[in-house]
């Protein structure tokens, strides 16, 4: 994977009309409401991190308790249901959020981000590195967040057209099947080596604690499980195989709704800018950066509340709990300061993303060029322009 | 007998091969973490106890009689464990003196309300039966010999009372004779404060222990002037004292000045008193989490790193059980109770009761 060029942004900011002084207030506003909500935090938020985590625990031991007895079908279809949605909690209410530290105020050491590990191929410490680090300090932020298209996939129009790039809706495909493998193995920056910005023997090591973890989660999976089943054992494999790709189907389609649809900006910003970015202009491009996903309170459990991204790239260490009661006042606050705040259905968000990767197989997707130079409009107007811009890109 | 021991280590052995064997089920959870979602009591690696069982005492204290799992070690008479209670979705730790025996099913811990305390209000008033709560392991060396000296001296002040009360208790069950010559003389305000009153004055019907009550509100407080008063063969005795730091200062000096030092052994009950005079304050760097966090003057490096998220050791949090202990990697620390600048790289550093004294590393 070489260096990625991109060209110069091609649409206009949805914030290009507010001021220094109303980013700063914007700002201002929401570490307030943040400071309320963390002021607020007590023994019914404990009680619910508890909750799902037994949950959880049940729905597991459950399911592959279920999957001893694989060969009867409804036993195998009951056990993978519920091994399914166990992976799901795992990996999303549960590992993610408190890997970014949301459960450390509890002191408790059973919960906590420096003590969790997952059933994830990613290492929680690796995974806190590139995702608590980098994707959530640098997002959307071209050539710096490597999660914006992970370096295969053509997701800006900025980005550079390659003739690789025509296979990636069946890449996409091919990645949603093995989300946590990709996840992990990109996080290990295997490019770098190639280019010498990166030690080779780092690059071991982070490949051998790889290994190390992954063994032991295919060991549990293909092995250890299915013997447990007897006869049953490639059937119990079958199963366990399918829990873990609807675990990597439903996380990549969650997570790729997240910054990938319509009307999410990307930014070109170099050393210098975001040097200089202030606390409100860093709340400004978490917000504008991000797309929420709409649904039933079991939706967003099952998203680990990341159906409220835009909530959670603006405070990702508050609870997840508390993204549903956040959510109705930052989508105000983006009102009052004439902001977009881009929700819709999962089918719907997914819908546009898989177009865009679609579209953008091919060179172009850059949105066509204004009739009028945005900046001699009034604001109205120009959010009007700069709405189908997007829509279009 | 050697057939006895190697079926031990056979078993011993089993029961290991089983446990790793297991952790490949469950990882990357362990088989523990199962085990205490099911009942944190059962859990060996965060033990917790149940109250099952409370006595109040006096007003404002109370014992909490605890169920604990397979995994609890024993205690010696006189040793405090640590005790964790969530308060609004926090835990929170503190020590608590063990008054119940060694051999005992039930563990008790006496709790006192210090005025304005949130935990050991929480834990004396609010706590009630069916409460979970964590538990650390014993420790304290506020206990006697294996070799009981004859001729012993008990002075305690206040909630001061209950590690030795840990040890009278152990003394009747054990050697009841040793309680024979021995005298103890109590401090508390009036006879109702005095905590376990009546437990004391059955334990020297029965023991022919001396009982010396001294309720303060009448008589005053106990000064090494009207010590040789109550007990004139103080300086033949081994003494155990327990009590405020101003009445320990007052015997430390006595018995160094008119007895013989090695023979009184005190435990100090009180947090921490900040010396406010050399502290300096400056930035903690916990190396292993890499969190940082500014420890103002007099603020304890545990509790400036808690405020910013960090999870460290943490036990008495007076200095006294160094369950805090991390290296010190660069930088200076000051110990908050004497003033005392340890600034030797590698040292082991009590966080609960160092401050910063500029930046410091601790490899935690």
């Amino acid at each position: 994977m070489a260096t990625q060029t991109f060209a110069p942004s091609m649409t206009p900011s949805a914030a290009a009309h507010l001021t220094d002084e109303q980013v700063e207030t914007l700002g201002a506003e929401l570490d307030a409401l943040r400071a309320e909500v963390v002021g607020s935090l007590g023994e019914a938020d404990a009680r619910y991190i508890h909750r799902v985590i037994a949950v959880q625990r049940g729905l597991e031991v459950g399911g592959r308790g279920a999957l001893i007895f694989s060969l009867f079908p409804p036993a195998w279809v009951v056990g993978t249901a519920a091994l399914s949605v166990a992976k799901i909690l795992d990996n999303m209410e549960i590992g993610h959020n408190v890997l970014h530290g949301q459960w450390d105020w509890m002191r408790d050491p059973k919960i906590h981000s420096t003590t969790w590990e997952w059933d994830h191929a990613s290492p929680a410490a690796s995974w806190k590195k590139s995702h608590n680090y980098e994707h959530h300090t640098f997002t959307n932020i071209r050539g710096k967040d490597r999660d914006l298209g992970y370096s295969i996939m053509r997701i800006t129009p900025e980005q550079e057209w390659k003739p690789t790039d025509l296979f990636q809706p069946l890449v996409n495909l091919g990645l949603s099947m093995i989300f946590e493998w990709g996840i992990a193995i990109y996080d290990i920056e295997i490019e770098k080596v190639k280019d010498g910005t990166k030690p080779w023997p780092q690059a071991k090591a982070e490949l051998m604690g790889l290994w190390r973890k992954a063994r032991r989660q295919l060991a549990k999976d293909y092995v250890l499980f299915p013997l447990l089943s007897g006869p049953g054992f490639l059937s119990t494999v079958a199963a366990n195989a399918t829990a873990n790709v609807v675990r990597n189907v439903w996380s990549h389609a969650v997570i790729f709704c997240g910054h990938f649809p319509d009307g999410v900006e990307s930014f070109d910003f170099d050393e210098e800018r975001l040097e200089s970015e202030t606390k409100g202009q860093w709340y400004l491009r978490q917000m504008l950066g991000s797309a929420n996903l709409s649904g039933s309170k079991l939706f967003h459990l099952m998203t680990g509340n990341l159906s409220h991204q835009i909530e959670h790239h603006l405070f990702p260490d508050v609870p997840s709990n508390r993204y549903a009661e956040i959510a109705p006042r930052v989508q105000e606050i983006c009102k009052r300061y004439g902001l977009p705040y881009t929700t819709g259905s999962l089918p719907r968000q997914y819908g546009k993303v898989l177009r865009k990767i679609a579209r953008l197989a091919f060179p172009g997707g850059g949105p066509a060029p204004a009739a009028t130079p945005p900046t001699q409009l009034p604001d109205q107007a120009r959010r009007r322009l700069a709405a189908p811009a997007r829509l279009a890109s | 007998m050697r057939n006895t021991v190697e079926y031990m280590g056979v078993l011993g052995e089993i029961r290991q091969r089983a446990r790793v064997a297991a952790t490949w089920f469950t990882q990357p959870l362990l088989p523990d973490d199962l085990l205490g979602t099911l009942n944190p009591v059962w859990s060996t690696r965060e033990p917790h106890a149940r109250v099952v069982g409370l006595r109040r005492e006096t007003a404002d204290t109370t014992t909490l009689l605890l169920r604990t799992g397979p995994a609890r070690p024993g205690h010696r008479a006189g040793q405090f464990v640590g005790i964790g209670t969530r308060l609004d979705g926090v835990w929170h730790w503190r020590t608590y003196s063990v008054t119940s025996c060694p051999g005992d099913p039930l563990l008790a811990v006496t709790v006192t309300a210090v005025p304005g305390g949130t935990v050991s209000g929480a834990l004396a008033h609010r706590t009630p039966v069916g409460t979970l709560l964590r538990i650390g392991p014993p420790a304290g060396e506020f206990v006697l010999p294996d070799q009981v000296p004859e001729k012993l001296l008990f002075l305690t002040a206040g909630s001061g009372i209950t590690p030795v009360m840990g040890i009278l208790r152990d003394l009747a069950a054990t050697r009841p004779e040793a309680l024979g010559g021995a005298v103890l003389v109590h401090c508390d305000r009036t006879p109702s404060d005095l905590v376990f009153g009546p437990d004391l004055r059955e334990l020297a019907t029965s023991t022919g222990l001396t009982l010396v009550e001294r309720h303060t509100a009448v008589k005053g407080r106990l000064t090494p002037d009207n010590l040789t008063d109550i007990v004139p063969d103080w300086a033949a005795r081994q003494a155990w004292a327990c009590g405020p730091a101003g009445l320990l200062d007052a015997l430390t000096e006595h018995w160094a000045m008119a007895g013989d030092p090695a023979a009184l052994h005190v435990e100090l009950f009180t947090p921490p008193a900040t010396v406010a005079a050399d502290a300096t304050g400056g930035r903690v760097s916990f190396t292993t989490s890499g969190i940082e966090a500014d420890a103002g003057p007099g603020t304890p490096l545990m509790v400036a790193g808690e405020a910013a998220g960090a999870l460290l050791p943490n036990g008495c949090r007076m200095g006294i059980c160094h369950t805090c202990v991390g290296r010190l990697r660069s930088g200076a620390v000051r110990d908050l109770r004497t003033g005392d600048l340890h600034d030797t790289p590698g040292e082991p550093v009590r966080t609960c009761v160092s401050g910063a004294a500029g930046d410091v590393e601790i490899e935690l």
